[in-house]
């Protein structure tokens, strides 16, 4: 049987559900891993062995740990509080997943490639990006509980206030590119190390990190679910699976802003090599090693799970930001640099300095 | 006939959630219907393939405007009962409302059905038509003063409230970073050198 042409009959609707379910499955198996991966990071780091237990058929131990998880929570009872409003109550875990998943739709994976070829596509991410945001509020509003509250109503100013940052670092990205085509703006970045965004907008670069840090609610800018002073925030009334979908999705936004940074300042799917060796060259002929050195998915994998590492170190390290300070990072530090960058990228733009000289 | 359904359903849900908006007795619940109806708004504009003013509602509507109204909504208590207690008393105003906008939307249709088209057709354009560039273009060249203009008027208007909201309060302890990152040690340890004592 011919798979090829099979495939090719299909329609184009199959075709996209194929890859959507592909890659939500990909993404469920890597949130799982990840949360082990934390765990046993944030171990080394503060030198203990992290989960080492539940081992799979006797190997590796602490990988079956995220699977015991799951089905623990899977078999906990969610309970609703009796005074909550309890169709949101219920369905905020979901309203937090969703925006999570469905940003991959423009992601461009590899060369070329992306579920939906949107033009707007970096427009599109920050929308569902900020839909993310009511899954929070409503959970706070709706568990009935003040310390849920409390915590919504922090997660809510914080994320408001670092998403203004986090559209003019992307302006900048624009501008380079000139274009909001998620796929453009990587192929835009063609040509080696230095020709990747982040060296020509380092400071937009340090704060799109920064903020996508404090957007997804992690710590040092966890104050949404700050333990030491409102229990655990605004998922304080939740158990069982409701509580794991909370979860879920913040691990999910990791993953997400993790490959979104590599999309817009590293290159995404872009090799170190290209542009330093041309596309055609006898390098890229060899069995294995040339399409591991070339273009492809496995580098934007790479560079996400670099960020993804420096987003654990940062847990790791870094002590809890008090409330004010986080507003004051946000709105008297950040958006100044953001906004005078973007003057001087406009200069270097207009007088044809650095990459805008051709 | 896709199109047309899911214009149906989406209307349906739209006028739902408006209706949702003024009839629910919690406030929140009245916010949250808006942010649905904002929403499905933008899923009716992408139907005529606006992708950049449906995306930028919910960019802009639903991602920052609802949330600070939100924000609010939740920290109010407002009383529903007080709130509804005017309802009789400016119906009048309502109904006048209602009527006028039924009576333009009547007179838009009745217009065209006379063949008389004032509206043009929208023209079809090509699959690869961006519709976000072709914005930018006209905004930056035809329109820029008009669009410089507004972003001003903003500008002041962002100043103003400020300026309206703001008051120093008195004695009011603030953390100054600036001086926090400035200060020496020489500035909060002072080393005195003592004899040792012995206790007696």
């Amino acid at each position: 049987m011919d798979f090829a042409a099979l495939w090719n009959s299909l329609p184009d609707f199959a075709h996209s559900g194929v890859f959507i379910v592909a890659v939500t499955l990909v993404l469920v198996v890597s949130v799982a891993m990840l949360t082990l991966w934390e765990r046993k990071l944030i171990g080394w780091v503060q030198l203990r062995r992290g989960p080492n237990r539940v081992a799979i058929f006797g190997l590796l131990p602490g990988i079956g740990q995220p699977f015991a998880d799951v089905i623990k929570l899977l078999i906990k009872e969610v309970l609703v509080p009796a005074q909550s409003s309890k169709f949101l109550f219920r369905i905020a875990p979901a309203i937090t997943l969703v925006p999570a998943f469905a940003t991959w739709a423009v992601m461009p994976l590899a060369p070329g490639f992306s579920i939906a070829n949107v033009d707007a596509g970096l427009l599109y991410v920050l929308a569902l990006t900020s839909v993310g945001v009511y899954g929070v509020i409503l959970a706070g509003w709706a568990s009935n509980s003040k310390y849920a509250f409390l915590g919504a109503m922090r997660s809510a100013a914080q994320i408001v206030a670092y998403e203004i940052a986090m559209g003019f670092a992307l302006v900048g990205v624009i501008m380079a590119s000139g274009s909001l085509n998620l796929g453009t703006i990587v192929e835009k970045q063609h040509g080696a190390f230095l020709a990747w965004n982040w060296f020509w907008l380092f400071p937009l670069f340090i704060v799109y990190f920064i903020s996508a840090v404090a957007e997804t609610n992690r710590a040092p800018f966890d104050v949404a679910e700050g333990e030491s002073e409102i229990v655990a925030g605004f998922h304080v009334e939740y158990s069982g699976i409701a509580f794991a979908l909370f979860f879920l999705a913040e691990y999910a936004n990791m993953i997400l802003v993790s490959a979104l940074i590599s999309v817009f300042f590293l290159g995404g799917w872009l090799s170190p090599l290209d542009g330093i060796v041309a596309a055609d060259s006898a390098l890229f002929q060899i069995p294995l090693l040339g399409t591991l050195l070339n273009n492809g998915l496995h580098w934007l994998v790479a560079k996400t799970f670099f960020f993804l590492c420096v987003i654990i170190w940062l847990r790791a390290t870094f002590p809890r930001y008090r409330y004010d300070q986080i507003m004051r990072l946000g709105w008297k530090v950040l958006i100044p640099v953001t906004i005078i960058w973007i003057a001087v990228e406009g200069l270097m733009v207009y007088f044809k300095i650095g990459p805008w000289s051709a | 006939m896709l199109v047309q359904i899911l214009f149906y359903a989406f209307a349906t849900v739209l006028m739902g959630s408006a209706l949702g908006v003024i009839l629910s007795r919690n406030p929140v619940h009245s916010a949250l219907y808006l942010v649905l109806a904002f929403f499905t708004s933008a899923a009716l504009w992408l139907l005529i393939e606006a992708e950049f003013l449906a995306i930028v509602l919910v960019l802009v509507y639903v991602g920052a405007v609802m949330v600070l109204f939100l924000f609010v909504v939740m920290m109010l208590d407002i009383n529903v009962e007080e709130v509804r207690k005017g309802f009789t008393r400016h119906a009048w105003l309502g109904w006048l409302t209602v009527f006028a906008l039924v009576a333009e939307i009547v007179g838009v249709v009745a217009v065209k059905q006379l063949g008389i088209d004032v509206t043009k057709a929208a023209v079809p354009v090509a699959a690869d038509h961006s519709n976000t560039a072709e914005l930018g273009k006209v905004l930056y060249t035809t329109y820029v003063y008009p669009f410089e203009l507004a972003a001003v008027v903003l500008l002041v208007a962002i100043v103003a409230a400020i300026v309206l909201t703001m008051r120093k309060r008195q004695g009011l302890k603030l953390q100054d970073v600036g001086a926090q990152v400035a200060t020496r040690r020489e500035d909060r340890v002072r080393l005195v050198k003592m004899q040792a004592e012995r206790r007696e």
